[in-house]
């Protein structure tokens, strides 16, 4: 599947898409960027996670202003998924303070955001009422 | 004799649209006039801090070739919207260290139609190719894909957070925030905006990041702020009326965000404030029910309700309540933002956290005019710059 690529490298694509987080060793705290170390215990060892791809969500807004070239509107979250906060996207519902709520419950879905001149497909992901 | 550092002279420029000055003219419009306010001059002075955020660097030397190049030490200090209170205390740290007898503190910021300010901006790579780039390995902008991270979304998320956390619903409270505010702002001629806004008037203007409309959201503005701070063993060779003006620095807290979870997904403004008003009250000896009056950093009005608890102004959890007694309104046991917060007052950034302890300073010392909160005698101004630093200091007149 080398015509497929993930939006950001900590979504994995497949027959399951899900996110994977840089857990430390040592404390158990998880980060989706490139480590240098922990923020928690300062810890240099991480190993790869799997998150739950069901969550609700903890906080939301729907930003309708934004800098030229961020489509607006979009529903932002914050989803707790079984304990690992997640930033994403709102999708498949309408972007108005009616069709989102606090502690609504949430799955992971992806969807295509393009190709690009070599026929690559990027696969972006948002979170979708369970 | 003891290591208190006092507030000599401070002053704030009025807030709004300067386009025919620079910001080195903002800036040294509020130095000569806080050297004047403290009497004393450019020469008396051992140490300088300057801010100025979205300047091109090295404003305090700036400053300084217009208005007295006198050799001392001067710091250019930025850190987010707590950039002016971290130059505050740079100067105290200076002067409690022995370095200096007194020191200058100064933050200027030019924003009149700025716009939207962080997170947002970088629009979509128009690249060719699908190229993974930085540290989440994105091949595109992440604003807007992957949630916000821009200012008026991140803050409305933290307030969204705080009702979801205490089961609340009154969504309307941020908008009854902006409304106190903004009621407060008519009696402030430095405010850029000094309008008052009916709740119908807020709810129904343009939506920014929901809950938050525009005039929810600081306003960009163009302004500065300048203190001058004094030893406790200089500040009692000064006259009489020096030492009664003067104000006490009865704590200069500075903190950063500790790691809990979630706090790299929705920056927590919560614990590092909180660890800040902590630090705050027990340096100062005073406890949250002393305070006369608070400036606390409404750059949204979403932040607005959760400081209230986080500075403990009220119990855990108990921000929407506190809000519905009327607490916080000038006429209320603890007022907040009397001087109309930055929803109204506005906010060039690296003024802000200087020009909140002008505010509280003008109540201290009495001259505050027809706002002036009556027989205030402790105050408390807070900031909190996203990434995160928060400061705080409190304030207490000299009781001369
Ligand atoms: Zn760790």
């Amino acid at each position: 599947m080398s015509n497929l690529i993930p939006f950001v490298d900590y979504l994995v694509l497949g027959d399951h898409p899900h996110l994977v987080a840089n857990e430390c060793t040592a404390c158990g705290a998880r980060f989706f960027d490139r480590r240098n170390a922990c923020a928690g215990c300062s810890g240099t060892e991480f190993h790869k996670v799997d998150v739950a791809t069901e969550g609700e969500i903890t906080s939301f807004t729907v930003v309708t202003f934004a800098a030229p070239g961020v489509p607006v509107p979009f529903v932002s979250a914050i989803v707790d998924c079984a304990g690992t906060s997640v930033r994403s996207n709102i999708i498949h519902v309408e972007p108005t303070p009616d069709d989102v709520s606090l502690g609504m419950k949430v799955a992971l879905a992806t969807y295509s955001l393009g190709l690009d001149e070599n026929g690559v497909e990027a696969i972006g992901f948002g979170f979708q009422p369970a | 004799m003891s290591d208190d550092v006092w507030i000599l002279g401070i002053y704030m420029t009025k807030f709004g649209k300067y386009p025919d000055r620079d910001t080195v003219d903002l800036a040294a419009e509020a130095v000569l006039a806080a050297l004047k306010d403290g009497g004393v001059s450019m020469k008396d002075m051992g140490v300088l801090a300057a801010g100025c955020l979205m300047g091109g660097g090295g404003i305090a030397q700036q400053i300084q070739k217009q208005i007295g190049q006198t050799g001392i030490p001067a710091y250019n200090v930025s850190n987010a919207c707590a950039t002016g209170a971290t130059a505050l205390k740079t100067a105290i740290m200076t002067v409690k260290s022995g370095e200096a007898d007194f020191g200058l503190a100064v933050g200027v910021e030019k924003l009149a139609g700025a716009g939207l300010l962080g997170g947002a901006g970088k629009s979509a790579k128009a690249g060719s190719t699908w190229t993974p780039q930085g540290r989440y390995g994105e091949v595109m902008d992440t604003e807007g894909r992957v949630g916000t991270s821009g200012m008026p979304g991140t803050f409305a998320q933290i307030g969204m957070e705080y009702l979801h956390t205490y089961g609340s619903t009154s969504f309307d409270v941020f908008a009854r925030i902006s409304e106190k505010n903004h009621s407060h702002s008519t009696l402030n001629p430095l405010a850029a905006y000094t309008k008052a806004m009916s709740l119908d008037e807020i709810k129904n203007d343009i939506m920014i990041a929901y809950p938050n409309t525009r005039p929810m959201c600081s306003a960009n503005c163009d302004g500065a702020a300048a203190a001058v701070v004094v030893s406790d063993a200089k500040l009692k060779t000064l006259s009489l009326e020096q030492q009664r003006r003067a104000i006490k620095v009865s704590a200069s807290v500075l903190t950063t965000d500790p790691y809990e979870e979630a706090c790299q997904v929705l920056p927590n403004v919560n614990t590092l404030t909180r660890n800040a008003a902590k630090i705050a009250y027990e340096r100062a000896g005073i406890g949250p029910e002393d305070l006369d009056l608070v400036e606390l950093h409404d750059c949204f009005a979403t932040a607005e309700l959760v400081h209230y608890d986080n500075l403990m102004l009220c119990e855990e959890g108990g921000a929407v309540e506190f809000f519905e007694s009327g607490a916080t309104w000038r006429t209320g046991t603890t007022p907040v933002n009397v001087s109309g917060g930055l929803e109204s007052k506005g906010h060039p950034i690296a003024a802000t956290g200087i020009a909140n302890i002008w505010e509280i300073c003008h109540h201290l010392r009495g001259e505050a005019g027809p706002r002036q909160i009556e027989g205030a005698k402790v105050g408390l101004a807070h900031v909190i710059g996203l990434g995160s630093a928060c400061g705080i200091h409190v304030l207490e007149r000299s009781g001369l």
